[in-house]
């Protein structure tokens, strides 16, 4: 909401102390946040007007030409200008050397052209940054006072201030609201509105007409409106046009702008008919008929549905309620009768049209936020006298219709209810003297328990209690609340641990969590977070059901559908590194993938995706190419992080029947804890990388968050440390490449309780002259751990044999000598 | 040849001394362990000359044999110390050689380890939870995708409310015949889900991706929200200024942070209002904590009544304060980054850049 300072103070008598800086200081305090002041006075300080006496061509140049021109001093002066409307006799605006030019954002030198110094310039609208017109320089009346100020002179020197108006109060879409709430809280006076008595002669040309369900009464409360006959619509008056393009209006004519002015100026859109376009001498509200259509003023036109409130004539629709009026009956340059419609319409109506056709405007604005109840019956002749006084002619008498209004809301309300809510006291005589300024009516007495609060009738979005405090608080001053720490947290279920902040923070799950991310990072990855929604193409490799997981409005076609796994967003964010010549890239994400729209649908996912090589090229050789197995170490290490160690927490790995289609059908892994999927892992299918532009091959793992069991706080039995020698003993079996070592490893263990504590393989051989085709040797390290007596030879061969045995008997295994 | 052995019947003590003299000399003169040990061989070994010496004290008489044993003693102490110490000499000069040869270069770079990194945001939350862990709240989740009941009309923001526009809202698709769900435009919705199951007191905060059909330098259609939410005996507007300075303050480190609470509306608190925080913006360099500029950087207000009433909880009985701030805001705020948009396209050179050290939390606060 923009408005200048000279037009507030139309509404408002500042105290003295108070201009517009206090006002601006002001407004964020009362809940008006500034968005943006705008002072010509200053940026045009130095621009006079002045008039070209006398005009010669320029010696040296055929477009340029030398003006003798007055500017209110005793000598004239010269300027070289090149404007094509420079000639003698014109008035205009001058900028002397010095003067800062904000259009063109230039300061004025004492500069030779073309061997002529000019003293100044001679200035366009677009120069001076009030206006567009770049085609010649200000064409001012003969009679503007030359040396006077061109700002004050245009009525640029008031002070513009855009304000933002939050959605519950409507009542200050007008300046008047502003100017109200400014006095309540103590800047000044509100001024009464002037209102001439317009008493109108004979009937209105136009009746209205009624013409809606009885359950539907409501959408129409009231409505009003008059004849205007006799009128002239030329330009309206220089202070209207000054105003409205101070606060961004177009000036169009003087019916038009009077009507914006009065929204501007109340709150209160109008609607103005040409009364000569309108057919049947009669308005009827209405609703829509079905595929009825309207060509609006925006030049559009909408088809409409049966649910939408219109004002038409016999001949169709002409306004849309609220919203925007039909073009047919406009106002146009020539129109000499008018017929004003003010009202009032359900706002959830004009809303829901105003959503439905997606039209936007400054009338809808207004009457989806409230206007005030009763301005039809006030408004009418405020804006009548206006059309008067303006464009002359004669108005009709007012009429009206409508189901009635409602009467004003009114809350019962405990002044105590203030320092409850808010921990200020603010006395009862100061809440009733905020709550009159304001508008409301209160009764009760002023040290009663409770009052009974009548609202104003702009006053719509006042419901209850909270809403009073809100008002009263808001005058106060918000800087008047005092700062309490909070108070300890009361919980029963709090450990000792945990008095202070009554069990406060993560729970373990999530402190899991954090360790997790800390863990992969520690681990040489970077944290991403990616957009949740990706490219529908993508998603559906991705095994996307896509079951209402689309989006009906996206702002891209590549981000239309709810991910069903954090890998695409890591797979292109490694195709965008590498084009940026990245090599060697390691990224983890942890956040949502959906399966459907449900809440039990969104699954928390941690997922890493590394490509390259494990660090860059480097002197020492220790790096290498990433491979499948990288992704299962780091879904291991991942799972550790998270509490689950593989041989304490029993997790077992295999490579799945059907792996995920965006693995390698051979190289991908499966971590689970019973039936529990616990991680995905592998390298990632060579389609899938290459469809998403990486080059090279990528190893990633997946680890279901949400399946991931809570960390059972487990007490760590006594540390039992044996006085005798562990014996440490190689192997190596040769067994069929198909058998996984993990079954070897487990037999291995088996065979050789209770004395083995470790097993850990060394080496995977599998040249096939060596050891045959299809076989593999693998390579073994046991650890035997005695604890009563050191083993003895005897004891030692005894358990080796029961290895080899178990081994060779279970895993097909030959002992590779 | 180092050490004659004693021809003669009975050693006497000069050809003792000479004996000893000349061991000495050969240990001296020996100049690897190889030569070194040849010397002991001929002085000490079997057939050494000590140690014939000693044998022929055999033949000698008692006074005899204890004055040439005494002496003989002796000089084999005082030989075998000699041995002892030309030995550690010896083997100190063959290390001092080896290590010369051994020599590095010593500015060649270390055995890569690669570093990865902790997302800005995800520093910043930890943050945000951890001041607000030690005023007593939880850290609560909700989904991303929810009911319109959940994000709108629960808070007070029925299906023609103007504030519904300054959402832009993202709608999914509905499936045939249900309802039409759509990405939360906040994580107020976390509040709702938590009032209908907790009875008070309630103290959470609920971080999370919030969603809005935007996307320019300073939107993004996704981003992140932390809620607040306390609600409790006694809990007001002064508790919600207490709680919030101390967070501005902590989270921003600065101990005279200016904060200022302006009126302002949503529809879901009453009364409401918006914080800001004191700054300079001169010369297009903004100074959090110095100057008379303000930003705005959080929302809060008491929970609407009727916001209550949704959720089952009694608004007569119970009252409390909520509040929701942008999490990208401050972590640009407070680590000086200029542009929304890379927080979201993993450019390794940002997240190298302005990501952080696992290694470094922020400072660990009690309850976390």
């Amino acid at each position: 909401m923009r408005f200048t300072w000279g037009w507030l103070c139309d509404h408002f008598q500042p105290n003295a102390k108070t201009d517009a800086t206090a006002i601006i200081n002001l407004l964020p305090s009362i809940g008006f946040e500034v968005d943006e002041v705008i002072d010509h006075a200053g940026s045009l300080a130095p621009f006079v007007i002045a008039r070209i006496n006398s005009v010669k061509p320029h010696p040296n140049a055929n477009r340029l030409q030398l003006c003798q021109v007055d500017i209110g001093k005793p000598k004239p002066i010269e300027v070289v200008c090149g404007a094509a409307n420079a000639k003698s006799g014109l008035v205009s605006v001058f900028a002397p050397v010095g003067a800062y030019v904000p259009g063109s954002g230039i300061t004025l030198k004492a500069a030779e052209i073309r061997g002529v110094v000019s003293q100044g310039m001679l200035c366009s609208g677009f120069e001076l940054g009030v206006s567009a017109d770049k085609a010649g320089i200000i064409d001012l009346p003969p009679d503007a006072p030359i040396g006077a100020s061109y700002a004050k002179y245009a009525g640029l020197d008031d002070v513009v201030i855009d304000i933002a108006i939050t959605p519950n109060r409507g009542d200050c879409l007008g300046v008047r609201g502003i100017a109200r709430d400014l006095a309540a809280a103590g800047a000044g006076k509100l001024k009464p509105l002037k209102i001439k008595s317009v008493a109108g002669k004979g009937k209105s040309t136009v009746a209205w007409r009624v013409d809606l369900p009885r359950d539907q009464a409501h959408l129409c409360p009231t409505i009003a409106g008059r004849s205007f006959a006799g009128l002239k619509n030329g330009q309206s008056p220089a202070w209207m046009q000054q105003r409205l393009l101070a606060v961004g209006q177009r000036p169009i004519s003087a019916l038009v702008d009077i009507t914006n002015y009065i929204m501007l100026d109340i709150g209160r859109p109008l609607h103005a008919y040409d009364a000569d376009k309108i057919k049947g001498g009669a308005l009827t509200v209405r609703l829509a008929k079905a595929g009825e259509s309207i060509a609006l003023l925006n030049e559009k036109t909408y088809t409409l549905d049966r649910d939408m409130l219109v004002i038409g004539d016999s001949h169709g629709v002409d306004d849309l309620a609220g919203i925007m009026g039909g073009i047919r009956t406009a106002i146009s340059a020539s129109t000499t009768s008018m017929f004003l419609e003010i009202a009032i319409f359900d706002p959830v109506s004009v809303a829901t049209t105003g959503r439905k056709l997606n039209i936007n405007s400054d009338a809808r604005y207004r009457f989806e936020r409230g206007l005030d109840a009763t301005s039809p019956q006030w408004a009418m002749d405020y804006a009548s006298g206006m059309v008067l006084d303006i464009c002359g002619g004669e108005a009709s008498a007012v009429t009206r219709a409508g189901s009635g209004v409602a009467k004003p809301t009114s809350i019962a309300y405990r002044p105590g209810r203030c320092a409850e809510l808010t921990g200020v006291e603010v006395a009862p005589a100061r809440q009733k003297q905020i709550l009159a300024d304001l508008g409301f009516a209160v009764t009760g007495a002023t040290q009663a328990k409770a009052w009974k609060i009548t609202c104003p009738p702009w006053r719509g979005d006042m419901l209850g209690e909270a809403d009073v405090v809100e008002e009263i608080i808001r005058i106060h001053g918000y800087d008047t609340i005092p700062q309490y720490q909070m108070p300890p947290m009361a919980s029963a279920s709090a450990s000792a641990a945990q008095n202070r902040t009554g069990g406060a923070g993560l729970t373990p799950k999530q402190k899991q969590q954090l360790v997790l991310r800390r863990g992969l990072a520690a681990r040489g990855m970077h944290e991403a977070v990616h957009f949740t929604f990706i490219d529908a193409g993508v998603a559906k490799h991705y095994g996307s059901k896509q079951r209402g997981l689309h989006l009906a409005n996206p702002i891209s076609q590549d981000l239309t559908v709810m991910r069903p796994s954090l890998l695409p967003g890591l797979l292109a964010a490694a195709a965008r590194n590498q084009a940026r010549t990245e090599a060697d890239i390691a990224l983890f994400e942890m956040g949502p993938a959906y399966s459907d729209d449900t809440p039990a649908g969104q699954k928390n996912i941690a997922a890493g995706l590394r490509v390259g090589m494990t660090t860059g090229k480097e002197w020492t050789r220790s790096s290498r190419a990433i491979d499948w197995l990288d992704g299962k170490s780091d879904a291991l290490a991942g799972l550790a992080m998270l509490g689950l160690d593989e041989a304490a927490a029993d997790l077992k790995t295999t490579a799945p029947t059907a792996p995920p289609v965006w693995y390698h059908p051979k190289q991908c892994g499966v971590i689970k804890q019973g039936d529990t999927v616990l991680a995905y892992f592998g390298s990632l299918h060579p389609a899938a990388v290459a469809a998403a532009d990486v080059k090279g091959t990528a190893a990633a793992f997946e680890i279901m968050l949400d399946a991931i069991p809570e960390a059972a706080s487990k007490k760590l039995p006594p540390l039992q440390l044996s006085p005798f020698q562990p014996v440490v003993r190689d192997f190596a079996f040769v067994v069929d490449d198909t058998l996984p070592a993990a079954s070897l490893l487990a037999v291995i263990k088996q065979a050789g309780k209770p004395l083995i504590t470790a097993v850990r393989l060394f080496d995977v051989y599998d040249d096939s002259k060596e050891i045959g085709a299809n076989k593999k040797s693998l390579a073994l390290t046991v650890t035997l751990q005695p604890t009563k007596a050191t083993l003895t030879d005897a004891e030692i061969e005894a358990v080796s044999r029961s290895i080899i045995t178990a081994v060779e008997k279970q895993c097909n295994a030959v002992l590779r000598s | 040849m180092p050490a004659d052995t004693i021809q003669t019947g009975r050693p006497s003590s000069p050809d003792l001394d000479e004996l000893q003299t000349r061991i000495l000399g050969d240990i001296a003169a020996a100049n690897d362990p190889q030569q070194l040990e040849s010397v002991r061989v001929a002085c000490l070994g079997k057939k050494g000359s000590i140690s014939l010496a000693m044998k022929s004290l055999a033949g000698l008489d008692d006074a005899t044999r204890r004055q040439v044993g005494q002496k003989l003693n002796a000089i084999k102490q005082t030989i075998s110390q000699a041995l002892t110490d030309k030995h550690t000499t010896l083997a100190n000069a063959a290390l001092t050689t080896r290590l010369a040869g051994e020599a590095v270069d010593v500015s060649l770079p270390p055995r890569p380890l690669a570093t990865g990194s902790i997302h800005p945001l995800t520093q910043t939350l930890e943050s945000v939870i951890a001041i607000f862990a030690d005023m007593g709240f939880q850290v609560a989740e909700g989904p991303d995708i929810e009911t319109d009941y959940y994000n709108f009309t629960a808070l007070n923001i029925p299906p023609w409310h103007p504030a519904r526009q300054e959402h832009d809202t993202f709608y999914l698709t509905a499936n045939n015949g249900d309802e039409r769900k759509v990405l939360r435009t906040h994580t107020s919705p976390v509040q709702i889900r938590v009032m209908e199951t907790t009875p008070p007191p309630i103290r959470i905060i609920a971080p999370g991706r919030t969603y809005r059909a935007d996307h320019d330098a300073t939107h993004s259609p996704m981003f992140h929200q932390c809620e607040g939410l306390a609600i409790g005996d006694g809990i007001t507007m002064a508790h919600l200024k207490g709680c919030l300075i101390e967070f501005c303050r902590r989270f921003f480190d600065i101990t005279d942070l200016p904060v200022r609470f302006r009126p302002s509306y949503f529809p879901f608190t009453e009364p409401s209002a918006e914080v800001d925080i004191g700054c300079s913006k001169k010369d297009g360099r903004l100074t959090i904590g110095a100057g008379d500029d303000w930003l705005e950087i959080l929302g809060c207000g008491m929970v609407h009544p009727q916001v209550l009433t949704y959720c089952g909880i009694d608004a007569k009985q119970h009252q409390g304060f909520a509040f929701g701030l942008g999490l990208e805001r401050i972590a640009m705020l407070k680590y000086g980054i200029a542009d929304l948009r890379p927080f979201f396209e993993s450019d390794l050179r940002w997240l190298r850049h302005y990501g952080f050290s696992p290694f470094a939390p922020p400072a660990s606060h009690f309850g976390f």
